[in-house]
């Protein structure tokens, strides 16, 4: 592990958060219109107990949106992938479920499952981020070249070992692709409820409340750490490809 | 039964060939109607023999490996294994193609194991490498084991594809145009290795090839099929005193075989040397 490689992250966090503030103070914003960094401090020190509270919850849901997505998501791309027939009937269906903006799903959801927050909160988490997992994984299995389907199947091997030994191996690079777009989707997908629900649980109830109140620092600090939190599952899911897929990365040079 | 310009029918009676391609005829289903490959086409390889299927583009090359291989059937005709009726996929077949298809994610070492964890054995763990390591060592690629193929040139890679095909000591090798990518010099290096692991591991070999040269340096029997829909159009047996050695490719002995077997794919192609000049001239 290079020390470069943890301080070059740092250092730019730092320069955006001191040009965040010269921006700021140079242009004289009161807090309604823009919070500075050092707003930021006081509103987090202010409601930290929430903010774990609050941050579990996102945390949580989002990760059980995110499971119930793979699940699916790779359900729907081996079915896909392996049958020419089920592409043609899938494909138009799921590209048009995945057109509709999930945000006018939200009260449709809200209204069908109500109080039931947590289960609604999953459900859209799952529904604004399977799409992409189903078509990656779709498209590695179809892409197979026909000649390691041969070598395994002149061995005598089953379809079952030929998706254990290559199919699904084949497909993790682009699996963990789509799993990167998938998890920013998720955290949209879990803060659209929270926001939208009438008492609300996670960070997106904390923003809400931020904004009843008119406590703009607390709704920037919301984003900060909202943005942490996607931060962190971002670079779960990069030390899960590292670690199942790190064979695709080429060395550099 | 239908004539052949060599006189080679099938040998219908006591079987004593080891693959035996028996009057079989395929068609395929295109869109633009049935496309018509193989027409009664025949070939009989005997036991530890090699034989080398030249034609002309899109003959059919490639359907009659599957066919031997078990993956695919044919609409009329039999093929043969050893005394059995191929019907279906079986582990006593080895494939290498032109793409050598080696899985990124193992090691080469892994890769040439593979088979082994699929055709049913009683081999250790240890053991399965140990054979893996005593092919890669012969095709000379030890201390290889543990790179990844994208680690590897493309002669190397196909040294492994080799490898991985032998692994489970197949009786019949199929290479579909394994070399056919290869630069030059690369794939006559092949051809010596070819040499050497058939000596250290016996086979019976079939190989589809564009190269003359090849056919006759590796094979004992060249076959060319006829353009589509493809017949036995040729048949040429090599002795053992053949070109086994680089050098032996360029003495008249070998210039004479190669120039037949080039004729014999102009009228494959439904071509004569003429027409070729007369373009040539235009």
């Amino acid at each position: 592990m290079n020390i470069s490689k943890v301080i070059t992250p740092v250092l730019a966090v730092l320069v955006f958060l001191g040009l965040w503030e010269a921006l700021v103070w140079v242009n004289d914003w009161p807090n309604y219109k823009m919070a500075s960094p050092s707003d930021l401090g006081p509103a987090f020190t202010r409601y930290w107990e929430l903010f774990l509270v609050y941050g579990w919850q996102t945390l949580w849901r989002t990760v059980a949106g995110l499971l119930l997505a793979i699940v699916v998501g790779t359900a729907l791309g081996m079915i896909m992938g392996f049958s020419r027939t089920m592409r043609d009937g899938l494909y138009p269906l799921l590209v048009g479920f995945n057109a509709i903006p999930k945000a006018t799903v939200v009260p449709i959801i809200a209204l069908m499952f109500v109080g039931a927050h947590d289960f609604n909160t999953i459900l859209i988490a799952f529904m604004i981020s399977f799409f992409p997992i189903a078509v990656s994984v779709s498209i590695g299995l179809s892409t197979l070249e026909p000649e390691y389907r041969d070598i395994l199947r002149s061995l005598g091997a089953s379809q079952m070992t030929i998706f254990w030994k290559i199919a699904l191996p084949k497909t993790l690079p682009e699996f963990f692709g789509a799993l990167k777009v998938a998890v920013t989707l998720a955290f949209i997908g879990t803060n659209l409820m929270e926001i939208v629900s009438p008492h609300g649980r996670g960070l997106g109830a904390l923003f809400d409340s931020g904004k009843t109140n008119s406590d703009y620092p607390l709704m920037f600090a919301v984003l900060i750490a909202l943005a942490v939190l996607g931060i962190l599952l971002y670079y779960v899911v990069v030390v899960l490809e590292k670690i199942f897929a790190g064979w695709a990365e080429r060395q550099p040079g | 039964m239908m004539g052949q310009p060599h006189g080679y029918g099938p040998a219908w009676g006591p079987m004593t060939a080891l693959i035996e391609i028996r009057d079989v005829s395929h068609r395929f289903e295109t869109d633009s109607g049935p496309l018509h490959v193989l027409d009664h086409l025949n070939i009989s390889i005997e036991e530890g023999g090699f034989t080398a299927v030249v034609g002309p583009s899109g003959c059919g090359k490639s359907t009659l490996t599957r066919l031997v291989s078990g993956l695919m059937k044919p609409d009329e005709g039999e093929v043969w294994l050893h005394g059995e009726r191929v019907r279906g996929p079986r582990s006593t077949v080895g494939m290498a193609f032109q793409n050598p298809v080696l899985l990124e994610w193992r090691s080469i070492l892994n890769n040439v194991v593979l088979p082994l964890e699929i055709v049913p054995n009683k081999l250790t763990r240890a053991q399965k490498e140990e054979r893996a390591r005593f092919l890669l060592d012969l095709v000379g690629l030890s201390g290889f084991e543990d790179k990844r193929p994208s680690e590897l040139s493309g002669g190397m890679r196909q040294r492994a594809s080799l490898c991985r095909a032998l692994v489970h000591k197949p009786e019949v090798l199929i290479l579909d145009e394994p070399f056919g990518a290869l630069d030059a010099f690369t794939r006559e290096d092949l051809w010596q290795t070819m040499h050497k692991v058939k000596q250290e591991e016996p086979f019976t070999g079939l190989l589809i090839t564009h190269d003359l040269r090849e056919s006759i340096f590796l094979a004992d029997q060249v076959v060319v099929m006829s353009g589509r829909p493809a017949h036995t159009q040729y048949l040429m047996d090599v002795p053992a005193t053949g070109p086994r050695a680089l050098d032996d490719l360029y003495t008249p002995e070998a210039a004479e075989r190669l120039n037949i077997l080039r004729h014999q794919i102009q009228i494959a192609q439904g071509r004569t040397a003429d027409d070729d000049r007369k373009e040539a001239a235009e």
